[in-house]
């Protein structure tokens, strides 16, 4: 490793303040030529808003930043992107109906003749070479909306390195990626690295750190914490250092008592998305549900609670069937569905806190003059946000200021205001940091020892293994098998979903 | 769970944190300031604003507006919007109007009716509206067509429908009970003043204190989270456009009574006064943020402009162009202010 190569970025005593927030306090980050620099955290530690300044779409209170020994000041994007600096947003924003080329050269498009119009050949042309230069089969005049969601982040990729940058940011960039293609990922990474650009790469993945970054800087509560060489540091010692605490044991199963069957499905199907899903939960149970993305897990949870409207089956709460067309139905029937994708789903970004939370328990709150008991909802959401341990300086807050971690405990709050009795958990700790995700395990594994049916899908295996008690895998719409705790364990899970 | 960052009650505060402070004052009391400031500025240009007649008499002026404005409000924070408002109006007004002509009227629409109770063309006209508003929330609701789509369809068919029934004339000559809801006063004040003051209460009360007020707010911020928090989505957008209609045809019985007669071609372009009002208030067109305080001060930043404007003889045209960019600079205003959160 070029131990002594020159340092590209620095950036030194950067301070932030939002309206009653330090988001970032005298944080630093030095960033040297050819290299991958790893910046890590729980959400809300700051490395976000450090990443927005560089790139010009903040303004620092206070600070340096200094690129090749010159200091510089970007006062938009625009700035960062005429300076080498590019960067992959976390959220991608494409515009969909518009094709790949359009997308990749948008706000740059090559002009022609003297009327200066768009050189649609040219944009083409270069379109497939950079395609074809970093391995991508794709049509450039395909529209983006016909894509993947993973071959839109690939694009969005595509897109950052033909700024030619000599500094690229990638924040999250593979939070959509199946492995293949974060392998794919990583190639280019490499190739770039050889040929001397610089990567900031935020991630909350350990293994995609430890394989690809060459230094790990940790923030923590918009602090600078340390700076280390990745081949000098673990696993345990980095998250240490992002929470600030030992995580002893991530996933403590209480003792729970497993009672009579709540939840049972009978051969239900969804033309098109799943077939003849069968499984029965029990009272106290953590049911896993494993498989790849698209096998149709999400698709079955959302029809059992009247999101979807089943092609066929039965479905039977507590022994009794039911006929569940609409999430109010299910919500009667005692159930709780916390969605995938917090944004497209679960959030009123605009919403305070307390209205993000209330939302599905106001029928509880009607006097009989048909008005709210405001007093005791207000009472009730802040009692209950407090009871999970929700950060946030007050419950008038905009749920959009809060971090990952707990704008998703609000959302779990939400649902635990109507006092469900089966509760489905979608990727409930998709995007969110370490500490926060341990807590949801103790919050899940409490509710079970409650008694409560919990049925949770997830993509992290960790997770399925540590908490559940049963794990059904899916696979192309297809259940391939249930498999007990002892049972399960990555291998027999992955033997299962592919064969 | 209190930060002690955040805590702004105490009495030493850092110049920074004074600077916040001020800002978020600003931005959240900002129309307040720009309608004093407003009120202030014509005081001193004009010594016949500032007298109780006069400020009686621009509520009066803004309530048809106002009561149009509150119900748009409502649909607006659900991320929709109403273009039927005025074509509601005439039609209201033509058809309640032809149920309380004054029998002695030689011209009367329909000859052989007797006098009826006054609650009958209020009752049918309100029916009327809530009729409108509801086919404009069923398209809405059901078939997934942009408001803006299904609500130009009725401000045209509407119309239409006014003219149709009215045969384009005015139906005039009607019963003093009726003129009592545009022209009557209690201790003084003008019955619409007060009509108005009741439905923004009344509205207040549903958006704050209500289930269907959270529900709007949760429409609005994010439909399909309010589907999945088990809200009938459908079922309470219908209900927001029905409550549009009905403040429409309130407005229409207002402004035939205070002239005494419908006709098919009133409430022109009310539809954007009240929208223009609404935005005005900080009412914003993405949904999920409004309230009906901040509506009411929109209308009477409206009718303080309209009013103070004529006091200083400023030209009907110049009017124009001076409400065109206050309300564009509102708009811009309320960007900034929500542009911070991201």
């Amino acid at each position: 490793m070029q131990a002594e190569a020159e340092v590209v970025l620095d950036m030194r005593g950067i301070s932030k303040s939002f309206p009653g927030v330090k988001a970032l306090d005298n944080v630093q980050l030095s960033l040297k030529k050819g290299s991958v620099m790893a910046l890590m955290g729980e959400n809300g530690a700051g490395k976000s808003t450090l990443m927005k300044i560089l790139f010009g779409m903040y303004s620092r209170d206070s600070g340096t930043i200094t690129l090749d020994g010159q200091d510089v000041q970007f006062d938009s994007a625009l700035d960062a992107l005429e300076n080498g600096v590019t960067m992959i947003h976390q959220e991608l924003a494409p515009i969909l109906h518009r094709s790949v080329a359009e997308n990749i050269w948008l706000g740059r498009e090559p002009v022609k003749g003297p009327l200066g119009l768009v050189d649609h050949d040219k944009m083409w042309a270069d379109s497939q070479n950079l395609l074809r230069s970093l391995d991508l089969d794709m049509d450039p005049k395909k529209r983006m909306c016909e894509l993947t969601v993973a071959q839109m982040q690939m694009v969005e990729i595509a897109k950052a390195i033909s700024y030619n940058a000599r500094i690229i940011i990638m924040d999250e960039p593979t939070s959509s990626l199946t492995d293949k293609e974060v392998k794919h990922l990583f190639e280019i990474i490499r190739r770039l690295k050889e040929e001397g650009v610089s990567i900031v790469y935020i991630s909350h993945k350990m293994d995609e750190i430890f394989q690809i970054c060459d230094e790990i800087t940790v923030f923590r509560d918009g602090q600078y914490i340390s700076c280390v060489y990745s081949r000098d540091t673990s696993q345990s010692e980095l998250i240490n250092m992002m929470v600030g605490r030992e995580l002893k044991d991530m996933f403590v199963r209480e003792s729970h008592h497993i009672g009579e069957p709540m939840l049972t499905v009978h051969k239900l199907t969804l033309e098109g998305k799943f077939h003849n899903v069968s499984f029965s939960v029990r009272k106290g149970e953590i049911f896993g549900i494993a498989g790849l993305v698209g096998a149709g897990r999400t698709e079955l949870i959302e029809t059992i609670f009247g999101v979807n409207q089943k092609s066929s089956g039965t479905i039977f709460v507590d022994g009794k069937e039911v006929d569940i067309p609409s999430p109010s139905t299910a919500i009667e029937h005692g159930m709780a569905l916390l969605t995938e994708d917090r944004r497209q789903t679960g959030l009123s970004l605009m919403l305070s806190v307390e209205d993000n939370g209330c939302i599905a328990n106001i029928d509880n709150y009607i006097n009989k003059f048909k008005l709210l008991d405001l007093v005791r909802l207000r009472k009730e959401t802040r009692e209950e946000c407090q009871k999970i341990r929700v950060k946030t300086p007050s419950m008038s807050t905009p749920i959009g200021n809060l971090s990952g971690g707990n704008q998703q405990k609000v959302l779990l709050a939400r649902w635990l205001l109507t006092q469900p009795e089966i509760l489905f958990l979608d990727e409930p700790t998709r995007g969110i940091d370490v500490g926060a995700k341990a807590e949801i395990y103790k919050l899940v594994s409490q509710l079970a020892a409650q008694g409560k049916t919990v049925i949770m899908v997830s993509s992290e295996m960790p997770e399925l293994l540590g908490l559940c008690d049963r794990i059904m895998v899916m696979h192309d719409g297809k259940a391939k098998g249930i498999l007990s705790h002892e049972e399960a364990s990555q291998e027999t899970i992955m033997d299962i979903a592919l064969n | 769970m209190s930060n002690p960052a955040l805590s702004t009650g105490g009495q030493h505060l850092s110049t920074d944190e004074k600077k916040v402070l001020i800002k978020s004052i600003i931005s959240k009391y900002g129309i307040y300031f720009v309608f004093l400031g407003l009120v202030l500025f014509m005081s001193i240009m004009h010594p016949a604003f500032l007298t109780v007649n006069n400020i009686l008499n621009i509520i009066r002026q803004v309530t048809s507006i106002g009561l149009i404005a509150l119900g748009v409000t409502i649909i607006i924070i659900t991320r929709g919007i109403d273009l039927s408002s005025g074509s509601v109006l005439a039609l209201v007004s033509v058809i309640a109007a032809s149920l309380a002509q004054n029998p002695d009227w030689g011209a009367r629409m329909y000859p052989a009716l007797p006098m009826l109770p006054i609650v009958v063309p209020i009752v049918v006209g309100l029916a009327i509206g809530a009729l409108c508003g509801g086919i404009n929330g069923f398209f809405v609701a059901k078939t997934g067509i942009p408001p803006f789509i299904a609500t130009l369809g009725m401000m045209i068919v509407a119309r239409g429908a006014a003219m149709i029934y009215s045969d384009g004339r005015p139906v005039s000559s009607l019963t003093p009970e009726y003129n009592f809801i545009g022209q009557g006063e209690i201790l003084g004040i003008p019955f619409p003043v007060i009509l108005f003051a009741i439905m923004a209460v009344l509205c207040y009360i549903l958006l704050n204190h209500t289930r269907f007020g959270k529900y709007v707010y949760a429409i609005g911020g994010n439909e399909q989270a309010a589907h999945v928090s088990g809200i009938n989505v459908g079922k309470y957008k219908i209900l927001v456009y029905i409550l549009g209609g009905v403040m429409s045809a309130l407005a229409a019985l207002v402004l035939s009574a205070r002239i005494s007669s419908g006709q098919p071609g009133l409430g022109n372009m009310f539809e954007l006064d009240a929208i223009a009002a609404a935005t005005i208030g900080g009412v914003s067109h993405s949904g999920g943020i409004g309230t009906i305080q901040g509506t009411v001060v929109g209308a009477l930043i409206i009718g303080v402009l309209n009013n103070g404007l004529d006091l200083l003889n400023v030209s009907a045209y110049w009017q124009m162009v001076i409400k065109g960019v206050i309300i564009v600079a509102a708009v811009v205003f309320d960007m900034r202010k929500n542009a911070r959160k991201s």
